[in-house]
């Protein structure tokens, strides 16, 4: 009784952003920013944070500057062509940049921040607390994304802003899933009960012990969900309720491109902006969660 | 039925019955929940859509009517907004039950008439893309678990990814300049040519109405203006459906039985199929279901670009005018089919895999 039975491994989840343990735990996989996918999304992605970074020291025109040049098709000049209002098209899809990528991250960060704290309360009290938030998400869950999106876009005022807010009403229901069930599995374990024991409060608990082991998955979460959150948001800047003119979003310019669908190349490039980024974030979360344990990815996948 | 079970060896008979008997029993759970469902449903979009800034009287009428505070005052009246809240969602409530969802703000015709007119669209357009994408994504899963971390599993690694990263209203446009305006493989708009006549009205669904009715030319017409939105709607769910199918079969492939039944020398395929695949599916149909609401999302946007008389124009076109009505009839609607796909998935997790039938 001297001395204490060695902890268990802890669930290899935590180990995605331990170098050591990772090499201990699975050493037949190799490290996530070793694989090919991950690379390419982490180039890809910056690459583009960088153009956002620079855009008004590459960008080769003003974004919003009109010219009596319209619809002119992708030349040496302007390489994307210009579009209804003779605006260069590169240089907005540049601009587009500095708009999606901070908002999409900032979202993303919300969402989870509300739906981890939701549904590690969930979790951790259970009761009525629990049924109540649950099935509030469940709701959440049922409707379609982008319908109650619109809903509460149209509702608050067609607004860049207000979008926002509807992705993150829409998006926080998946953390609070995701948190409450590793906060369930984590309550029962010996650490949380040790602690208890300790004398430390719920709350305590919850952040000190807890949180750490629920990082992992809800961060991965997190990278898979930027993707769609891209994809939400430019989609009602599509629809007319986000972005609005003559602001530089990518959404909203495929919106224009479809106004003037037979020049191809005003909703083209600004639609691959839009591919190109979701898909680079997808890569990585795609990877990541393979390094997950089986059961916890699954959690993750849907 | 009764028949069939007096031919029964008497044995069967009392098991059978009581099977009869779960069914009836989950059948009415299934139904409670879907009204709490239901009722849950419209209260979020009522508050959603009510305790908001917007206002429908400045969304609905001239700029002259809102200059003129009794105009402002008769439409509110008219529509009741005039009434506290609770009082409005009771009164909705109660209208509901006789079956009557309200007037619509913008068509002035009742919501029920709308969406009797849209939903079979929508309908036909998203069973259309969910078949494809269960087939193609499907069997696009299965060759990337059997060749697993092989060059042809990256392969569709990449492509599903690439399917869930399609911004859809972009794909739809693109698919839109090729094969329509560029090519004129096929129609670029509505269910039929506009020189066409609808079939006479059996589901609603055009492709099957004509069908019923012998008339090919329009079955073949319909079909054909499918396929442009239903192939880019199929999109997003092909790719959720090729990596869920890979997942879950290389999850069965790594149990022992799978093993045996290896060393045991049956054929690859009948392991794939039988012994792997089938276990498969019960996670995999889950996530059709999930696959289908996402579909449901993805036609808000396509049937704007295709000009597609369904549901999810409705729902764009009644949530920019704030058209409270029909956001709550669209919101019904959409957790109706929630309810119905749920139920659909249970009932099919019985026959697919007979250990958990209704437990």
């Amino acid at each position: 009784m001297t001395v204490a039975a060695p902890a268990p491994l802890e669930p290899p989840a935590t180990a995605v952003v331990d170098n050591a343990r990772w090499r201990r735990l699975r050493p037949d996989t190799p490290l996530p920013w070793r694989r090919p996918l991950a690379l390419a999304g982490l180039a890809i992605i910056g690459a583009w944070a960088v153009m956002a970074l620079f855009a008004p020291l590459i960008a080769p025109d003003n974004p919003l500057a009109q010219n009596f040049a319209t619809l002119r098709p992708p030349s040496g000049a302007h390489w994307f062509g210009t579009d209804e209002l003779g605006r260069d098209v590169f240089s907005r899809v540049l601009f587009g940049a500095r708009i999606t990528l901070p908002l999409a991250v900032i979202l993303v960060i919300a969402a989870m921040i509300i739906g981890a704290v939701l549904g590690g309360i969930a979790g951790f009290f259970g009761g009525w607390v629990d049924n109540l938030i649950m099935r509030i998400a469940d709701l959440v869950f049922a409707f379609p994304g982008i319908i109650l999106a619109l809903a509460v876009a149209a509702a608050l005022g067609p607004q860049l802003r207000n979008a926002v807010i509807a992705v993150i009403v829409v998006s926080w229901p998946a953390y609070a899933r995701l948190v409450r069930s590793l906060v369930l599995s984590a309550r029962s374990s010996q650490y949380v009960v040790a602690s208890r024991l300790l004398g430390s409060s719920g709350l305590r608990v919850l952040f000190i012990d807890v949180r750490p082991n629920a990082a992992g998955p809800t961060l991965v979460l997190a990278a898979l969900d930027i993707g769609n959150a891209v994809l939400l948001l430019s989609g009602l800047s599509f629809l007319g309720l986000g972005a609005q003119p003559p602001t530089a979003e990518w959404g909203a310019m495929v919106a224009e491109g479809a106004q003037n669908f037979s020049d191809w190349w005003v909703g083209m490039f600004p639609g691959l902006a839009i591919l190109t980024v979701v898909l680079a974030f997808n890569f990585i979360g795609d990877t990541l969660r393979d390094m997950l344990d089986p059961r916890t990815a699954r959690a993750v996948r849907v | 039925m009764s028949s069939a079970s007096a031919t029964a060896p008497a044995v069967l008979r009392p098991r059978k019955e009581a099977r009869h008997r779960d069914l009836r029993r989950f059948l009415v759970q299934r139904l409670g929940t879907g009204v709490v469902l239901l009722v849950g449903i419209t209260l979020v979009a009522f508050v959603v859509t009510h305790l908001v800034p917007g206002d429908p009287a400045a969304a609905n009428l001239g700029q002259r009517a809102i200059g003129n505070p009794a105009a402002v005052a008769a439409f509110r009246h008219q529509y009741g907004l005039d009434r506290p809240l609770p009082v409005q969602y009771i009164v909705y409530l109660k209208d509901l039950l006789h079956g009557n969802l309200g007037i619509s703000e913008q068509s002035h015709r009742p919501v029920l008439t709308d969406l009797s007119e849209y939903v079979p669209a929508t309908i036909e357009l998203a069973l259309f893309a969910i078949v494809l994408s269960m087939l193609i994504g499907i069997a696009l899963g299965i060759v990337a678990a059997v060749f697993r971390d092989r060059w042809l599993d990256q392969f569709i690694r990449i492509v599903s990814l690439a399917g869930v990263s399609m911004p859809v209203f972009w794909i739809a446009l693109v698919a839109f300049y090729l094969l329509f305006f560029k090519l004129g493989w096929l129609p670029g708009g509505g269910r039929l040519d506009p020189t066409q006549n609808n079939p006479a009205h059996l589901t609603g669904l055009f492709t099957v109405d004509a069908a019923l009715h012998g008339q090919w030319t329009l079955f073949w017409s319909a079909l054909r203006h499918l396929i442009l939105p239903g192939l880019v709607l199929a999109i997003y769910t092909v790719g959720m459906l090729t990596r869920f199918t890979r997942a879950s079969m290389l999850e069965i492939m790594g149990n022992d039985y799978v093993r045996a039944a290896r060393l045991k020398g049956l054929p690859e395929r009948v392991i794939v199929l039988r012994h792997v695949l089938r276990p498969a599916l019960v996670s995999i149909i889950t996530v059709a279901g999930v696959a289908f609401g996402s579909l449901l999302s993805g036609t808000v946007l396509v049937e704007n670009i295709f000009s597609w008389p369904g549901v999810g124009q409705y729902a764009y076109r009644s949530a920019i005018n704030l058209d409270l009505p029909a956001i709550m009839g669209v919101s019904l609607f959409v957790a109706l089919v929630y309810i119905v796909v749920n139920l659909i998935v249970d009932l099919l997790y019985g026959v697919i895999d007979p250990r958990i039938r209704l437990s």
